[in-house]
């Protein structure tokens, strides 16, 4: 129970203090995990970090319940990753609450007018470094012209498009690429 | 029954969701178009709330949703079911976990999931671009190109950008002085 509680507040921690989650989080995961508790060495943290982003979910989730599962199973895994969780409850539900009441006002619609601008920015910037990861050779690329064209012009569901992705990928990447000589 | 609506949505969201928190914004999208929970300009607004504020965004955003659906209870809902396929997979995965990484079926199906993964969250950045930087209806009204373009958008976004890739700043700074920037241009009229 008290390796449980720790589980929790280790990683309401991490998750309060980082912002933007995923690559911010590595060291503050680094001191929590490795140096201060000693639930993983930075190997096995490596390790769960690029898995973490290999499987669905948020890679903050997802390596909360590596560490969790690692130190006490599977209720480690769901302490690890309410704890994870628990700081965006509290903060959002406080300041969601707070803008609703003063949506209405003209200044902060005209706030959000030029927030929504940043965003627009923001979201370009996070999406070209992914590009470049992402987009290595004609295959993906035709697969990234398609899927953008089809979301953006058709109403197709977004699962669609993942499962497909994953089983062409896997087609060409095992039978036509031989396991990935090409990269 | 709203809450279990909720919960199921956000329990597909997390099972698809490949490659970070930005990635789950097309589903977002996706079921504010089947169920009219929330507008595209609420999901923007929401979007700047949770990249400026701790925590992973992913998260962030399924909080907030649930939230302006279904207040606290959806809030709650929504976040446990963003999570409950990463406990489930996760835990399965890690008792196999070299073996994963170097699996050639998983090695090929993230080939192919990064590049839809970028695909998507560039569909979700026009919806943004949408309600931001251009105005389709008006345009369709008027019928002239400087009513489908924001102009005073399109330089705060080029500020934006080469304050970005000059000194890189925290997200939240970009947010704040747009934010600023926005109440101004209301003051003069041009927003």
């Amino acid at each position: 129970m008290k390796t449980l509680a720790e589980l929790f507040l280790a990683f309401a921690r991490i998750g309060g203090l980082t912002f933007g989650g995923g690559y911010a989080m590595l060291p503050m995961l680094q001191r929590e995990v490795v140096e201060n508790k000693h639930w993983a060495t930075e190997a096995e943290l490596m390790d769960y970090y690029a898995v973490g982003q290999c499987v669905p979910g948020v890679i903050a989730v997802n390596t909360a319940v590596f560490v969790g599962s690692k130190v006490k199973g599977l209720a480690g895994a769901v302490a690890a990753s309410l704890g994870v969780i628990f700081p965006s409850l509290a903060i959002i539900i406080a300041i969601a609450a707070f803008i609703q009441s003063f949506s209405e006002l003209e200044f902060v619609q005209n706030a959000f007018a030029g927030i929504r601008v940043a965003v627009c920015v923001l979201i370009f910037s996070a999406v070209a470094k992914l590009y470049k990861k992402a987009i290595v050779d004609k295959f993906t690329f035709i697969l990234f012209a398609a899927v953008f064209a089809l979301s953006v012009f058709t109403k197709i569901s977004p699962i669609l498009f993942v499962i497909i992705a994953a089983v062409l990928g896997i087609i060409v990447h095992v039978f036509f690429l031989k396991g990935g000589k090409a990269k | 029954m709203i809450y279990l609506q909720l919960f199921w949505e956000f329990l597909k969201t997390g099972l698809f969701t490949v490659g970070g928190g930005l990635a789950s914004l097309p589903f977002l999208y996706d079921i504010s178009d089947k169920t009219g929970w929330y507008t595209h300009a609420q999901l923007a607004d929401m979007i700047a709330i949770s990249e400026s504020t701790p925590g992973p965004i992913g998260i962030n955003m399924a909080t907030y949703v649930g939230f302006t659906t279904a207040g606290i209870p959806g809030a709650v809902l929504a976040s446990l079911g963003f999570i409950i396929p990463s406990i489930v997979i996760v835990s399965i995965v890690s008792r196999f976990l070299k073996k994963f990484n170097e699996n050639k079926f998983v090695k090929g199906a993230f080939y192919g999931l990064r590049a839809v993964s970028v695909a998507l969250i560039c569909s979700a950045l026009v919806s943004v671009v949408k309600i931001s930087l251009i105005n389709i209806p008006l345009f369709g009204e008027t019928g002239a190109i400087f009513d489908l373009i924001s102009i005073p958008g399109i330089i705060l976004a080029g500020v934006c950008w080469f304050i970005l890739k000059k000194w890189n700043p925290h997200p939240v700074f970009i947010l704040g002085g747009s934010a600023v920037v926005g109440i101004l241009l209301g003051f003069v009229g041009l927003i």
